[in-house]
């Protein structure tokens, strides 16, 4: 039964909720504390797919202001994109978008999504997310911190 | 059958309709707190679904009316189903429409649907999420009819309220082995119907590794959110069935008064709040089995099932 | 309309005359067959109802003369007969057109329907044995219709010795009861059957099992009926897996049932297991099947299957004191032959039509025909729904009333009985979930999704005639389905008829409620059908919540995982729908999968090109059969030895073949 004797020696890990942010856009079909995303690596280096992994692990726990990743852009509210957009995943990222239903937000993770960042001046590099689709709500940071995008996740869910 | 039961019958139908989401909400918050989360909350599924509702109607290319109205069929035969099972009281006016086996009949039905919708997208994650779930459903099938002759046996009805009132009237046989083996397979057959851990992980991202979620893939907003509330009800009725089956005290009689039936509603939110519970725990313990490993415990549950029929009817005391 | 506008059409290609003749050729038989069809119909309800009618005609053969007798018993299987020729033959009209029919087939059809209807009428061995041959030659004739396919006339073969085969066993039955009563008709039969000696009445029986099985495709002897059954023209499948296998379970139910009847428990016994058996072998072989019309075919094996399930349920419940459980199981056996009939006779002639259609039978090409041909694709939906056994479908209420047999036989300590009961629970419930499996495959790989192939992407919807034929067929499921009342006045007036089952109690009370006696069960397909559209409704309205504030809806290309499209190739194909179930029954299949790699010649690590190939045989066949067939070739090998040529040899083989006789003689 040691699983039991940890499930009890750890308890609640997530750290204590801090006040909610101001809303950056209204939630998209004006219910509050409802947001699914479809995550989109465009070109990213890995490093904030792990801190998005860290958003949504039992410590930050983005799950409890209502956000949550899904497989299907059908199922989506959105997309969360990271990384610079290159060309490979140009078209990709343009269908994944067009299959999400509306109304629907696009949150931009890093500096590479928000202004290509450190791939500024890479060959296989189309533009930054916004200079491809729009942009709602941009997440800045080389990566930013799982904090940051909890909270960029809170104000678009509203909760 | 008086005008109480009626209204009580209406009554589950609209509870289950409400409270099947809450079921979903208060399992996935158990397991957020055993792992330590803080989770969305009870009301979560519900504002998923509100939001669901009010986004866009997207026709993929291609599909068909059986698309289109599956998620409709499958949440209608379990709505259906609501009506018939004894949730609250006995003696719903549909309970000689149909027995146990049409009860069966009539959640396969909704699988169906869903199957062939999946096939229709003509997808590949859909072709491959529809022949998963009815080869589950294929071999579920045996394991859910033997285990309802096991508990007819002792009432010598396979119609519920019958099942229901010998277990009320006889308390004693709920401890037989009959009646623990086929609690024992309904509760496997019941995990792999409603698509939990070990069978299915309903809350997976890779669609390799998907069953029921890859066969809906293709379905957004107001159908998905059909879906999901359909999944929800299954579940739900589901777990009632279980509760009631074996443990029915609380359930209104037959002919009930006002008070019976609200302590019917009581008694059976309470079961399946325990019911629920339990079974989220025990999924924070148990990762998803190989799909190919899946047949080894269905048919385990089957090997269960037959045993206890053979059980009740060599320890049963015929009545008649 | 058909015969107007084809030869209208047809005429501007300066193929007038030719198509003329072949509209007015493929009226004439299809009307012929409907006409028979609609006399056997009616005919068959008026034996139901009425007093046995007596016929002899003593001129007709020599020696025996010919006698029928229709009673209630033979009256239901020619009603059945009757009712599946009319749908045949109203659809005939279209499809002999549509596949140019050569003079021949058209001849013989109504011949064949001739041959069924006069089965069950016959009332003396030598006219049950004529009318016997009639039919299966007929058959014959009709499957090897398309003979300039090799398959056709391998499957000829094959039918026309295993069909053989079971005539010589039912030959030997019958000429043995009739020596044992000393008469040939039935009716002497019957009043002598108490007297024969426990010997004649086992070896009547086995071989009668033997034979009738054959012809109802059961186990062992079932492998003609995969191979002929698809390979007949479509009217022709329809007529002999929803008419002709029939006779088979007729044969069974007269002499083992009625005549012979009530038989030992072993009887009940081996017929339930040689059911089961049937039914899940059957079942299993449709699921991994690939070619729509032998997993159609397959199904009619699992459905007589069951059907052979009820009879000896009936039988050995009767055996064990059980009549009032024993009339429900034969209930269940006759209302499922009639559903069969209806579901099978409308699945194979929409497979017809798919045929008709694209040329295509492999589901693994198929796809899309919901779009292309949607009159045909909701028959087939109609017929899979009532193969799957499902709420709604015309098979479910047989089924249920079957699995209530089986649950309600009494618990008193009889120790056989609490064993074959649960397993045979446990084998139609599996024979019903892969039978699921087995129709979503059929009607969700075959007519939804996108076309798999050129032919079916260029499928067009099938001629009226074809379409009326189909719409009959889907009439009679929707009888079944909801409103089995309809049929419960003929199955009581059979019920009468065989006491020795149970027929004299109760029985099962179908009417806007199935009620069953002394049993607290009951099941009401009307209102039930009834409740799930209110269901439906229900769920419809609640999804219509929130909808002001939803945006305009949108049709969308399919979600590609971001590529740009899915080609068709990457669907599903009905191999892939079928390999879990067939990893799952691996043991039982015995799958023949090779997997070949080919490698660059520069490097063994890359590869060029890999081969799968993935046979199915049937194993009962493969291990059964063949070393019987290898048997019968050495044997013969070595004969052949004897007859070399020489006349020389040959006068001496008469010569002593004449010593021998005068010896005996003496
Ligand atoms: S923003 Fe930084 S961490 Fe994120 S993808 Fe770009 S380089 Fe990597």
């Amino acid at each position: 039964m040691t699983w039991i004797g940890k499930i009890r020696r750890v308890g609640r890990i997530v750290e204590p909720a801090p006040a909610a942010p101001e809303p950056t856009v209204a939630p998209p079909t004006g219910v509050r504390g409802s947001l699914q995303l479809r995550h989109v690596d465009a070109g990213s280096c890995n490093g904030c797919e792990l801190e998005l992994a860290g958003a949504f692990s039992p410590v930050y726990d983005a799950e409890q202001y209502g956000a949550r990743l899904i497989a299907s852009p059908r199922h989506a509210d959105g997309l969360i994109v990271t990384g610079v957009v290159t060309h490979n995943m140009h078209e990709p990222l343009l269908n994944t978008l067009a299959a999400v239903p509306e109304p629907r937000v696009v949150i931009a993770v890093g500096d590479c999504a928000c202004n290509r960042g450190v791939f500024a001046t890479a060959y296989g590099v189309v533009g930054s997310v916004a200079d491809v689709i729009d942009v709602d709500v941009q997440v800045p940071g080389c990566p930013p911190t799982p904090d940051q995008i909890v909270t960029a996740l809170r104000s678009v869910t509203g909760k | 059958m008086s005008a109480l039961s009626i209204v009580a019958a209406v009554l589950q139908v609209v509870v289950v309709l409400v409270g099947a989401p809450f079921v979903v909400g208060g399992m996935r918050q158990v397991r957020a707190r055993l792992e330590g989360r803080a989770g969305g909350g009870v009301g979560q599924p519900w504002r998923d679904l509100r939001k669901q509702l009010r986004k866009q109607q997207v026709t993929p290319r291609g599909t068909t009316l059986v698309f289109a109205v599956a998620p409709a069929i499958a949440a209608g035969t379990t709505l259906l189903i609501a009506a018939i099972l004894p949730i609250f009281a006995l003696g719903s006016p549909l309970d000689s429409v149909a027995d146990l086996f049409g009860v069966v009949g009539l959640l396969f039905l909704g699988t169906v649907a869903l199957t062939l919708a999946g096939l229709d997208t003509g997808t590949a994650f859909g072709g491959m999420g529809s022949s998963r779930e009815i080869t589950i459903a294929a071999l579920v099938e045996p394991t859910i009819l033997l285990a309802v002759f096991a508990l007819s046996i002792p009432g010598q009805s396979a119609n519920l309220s019958a099942i229901v009132s010998a277990t009320l009237d006889n308390p004693g046989q709920v401890f037989s082995l009959g009646s623990v083996l086929a609690f024992v397979a309904l509760v496997i057959v019941i995990i792999a119907e409603t698509g939990r851990l070990p069978v299915d992980n309903p809350s997976t991202h890779l669609e390799l590794t998907m069953i029921h979620e890859a066969m809906v893939l293709e379905y957004a907003g107001p159908k998905l959110a059909l879906v999901e509330w359909a999944s929800g009800m299954r579940l739900t009725v589901l777990l009632a069935l279980l509760a009631n089956l074996f443990l029915p005290w609380g359930i209104a009689g037959a002919d009930p008064s006002l008070l019976a039936v609200l302590i019917g509603v009581v008694a059976i939110a309470v079961k399946v709040s325990v019911l629920a519970g339990l079974l989220a725990a025990g999924e924070v313990f148990i990762a998803k089995l190989r799909y190919f490993r899946v047949p080894e415990l269905l048919s385990g549950s089957f090997l269960l099932a037959l045993l206890a029929v053979t059980a009740s009817y060599f320890l049963a005391t015929p009545t008649r | 309309m058909t015969t107007t506008v084809l030869p209208a059409a047809a005429a501007e290609l300066g193929e007038g005359p030719r198509t003329a003749r072949l509209a007015r050729e493929a009226i004439a038989s299809g009307l012929a067959t409907t006409l028979l069809g609609a006399l056997g119909l009616v005919l068959g309800v008026v034996a139901i109802f009425g007093p046995t009618r007596h016929l002899r005609i003593d001129w007709l053969l020599p020696l025996a003369g010919v006698r029928f007798d229709v009673d209630p018993l033979g009256g239901l299987f020619i009603a059945v007969t009757g009712a599946v020729a009319v749908a045949v033959g109203i659809y005939t009209v279209g499809y002999a057109q549509r596949e140019h029919w050569a003079r021949f087939p058209m001849v013989v059809l109504p011949l064949f329907v001739a041959g069924m209807l006069l089965v069950p009428a016959a009332g003396s061995v030598p006219t049950f044995l004529l009318a016997w041959e009639l039919m299966a030659a007929a058959s014959l004739v009709l499957v090897l219709s398309e003979h300039n396919r090799g398959a056709v006339r391998f499957a000829g073969v094959f039918y026309a010795v295993m069909t053989q085969l079971g005539f010589v066993m039912i030959l030997l039955a019958l000429v043995l009861l009739s020596a044992a009563a000393g008469g040939d008709a039935f009716t002497t039969i019957a009043a002598h059957a108490d007297d024969m000696s426990a010997g004649t009445r086992t070896a009547v029986f086995v071989l009668t099992v033997l034979g009738f099985g054959s012809k109802a495709g059961l186990l062992p002897l079932h492998a003609w009926l995969p191979k002929a059954h698809p390979e007949a023209p479509s009217p022709v499948s329809a007529l002999m897996s929803a008419a002709m296998v029939n006779m088979g379970i007729y044969g069974i139910i007269r002499i083992d049932l009625q005549i012979l009847g009530p038989g030992p428990q072993w009887w009940g016994l081996t017929l339930m297991i040689l059911g089961a058996v049937s039914a899940v072998f059957g079942v299993l072989q449709a699921t991994v099947a690939t070619d729509l019309k032998r997993l159609l075919a397959y199904s009619t094996t699992e459905n007589m299957g069951l059907v052979t399930l009820a009879l000896g349920t009936a039988s050995l419940l009767s055996a064990s004191g059980a009549p009032d459980v024993a009339a429900i199981a034969m209930t269940a056996a006759l209302l499922h032959v009639l559903a069969h009939a209806a579901f099978k006779t409308l699945a194979f002639l929409a497979a017809g039509s798919v045929l008709a259609a694209t040329g295509l039978r492999d589901l693994d090409k198929l796809g899309g025909l919901a779009r292309r041909m949607p009159v045909t694709t909701v028959m087939f939906g109609i017929g899979a729904l009532g193969a799957s056994g499902l709420p709604m479908g015309a098979g479910f209420v047989s089924e249920w009333i079957l699995f209530q047999s089986l649950i309600h036989s009494p618990p008193d300590g009889n120790t056989l009985l609490a064993l074959a009961m649960p397993l045979s629970v446990g084998a139609v419930a599996l024979t019903t979930g892969l039978g699921i499996a087995s129709m979503v495959k059929a009607f969700g790989v075959g007519f939804l999704a996108r076309p798999r192939s050129v032919a079916a992407e260029d499928a067009r919807e099938s001629p009226m005639s074809m379409l009326t034929g189909m719409g009959l067929a889907a009439a009679a499921c929707a009888v079944f389905a909801f409103w089995p009342a309809l049929v419960a006045p003929a199955l009581r007036g059979v019920l009468d008829a065989l006491p020795e089952v149970g027929g004299d109690t109760a029985g099962v009370q179908l009417a806007t409620f199935l009620r069953l006696p002394g049993i607290d069960g009951s099941l009401s397909p009307a209102l039930l059908a009834v409740a799930l559209a209110a269901g439906v409704l229900l769920a419809f309205a609640a999804s219509r919540w929130g909808a002001r504030h939803r945006p305009a809806p949108v049709e969308v290309p399919l979600w590609a995982c971001g590529a740009e499209t899915l080609s068709p190739r990457m669907q599903y194909t009905a191999t892939s729908f079928a390999e879990p179930l067939q990893r799952v029954f691996d043991n039982v299949l015995r799958p023949d999968t090779d997997v070949e790699v080919t490698h660059f010649a520069e490097s063994q690590y890359l590869v060029e090109k890999v081969t799968f190939t993935t046979r199915l045989a049937d194993p009962v066949e493969q291990r059964l059969y063949t070393p019987v067939v290898g048997a019968v070739i050495a044997l013969a090998q070595t004969v052949r030895r004897a007859h070399n040529g020489s006349v020389h040899l040959y006068l001496l083989y008469g010569a002593i073949g004449l010593l021998v006789v005068l010896l005996v003689a003496q």
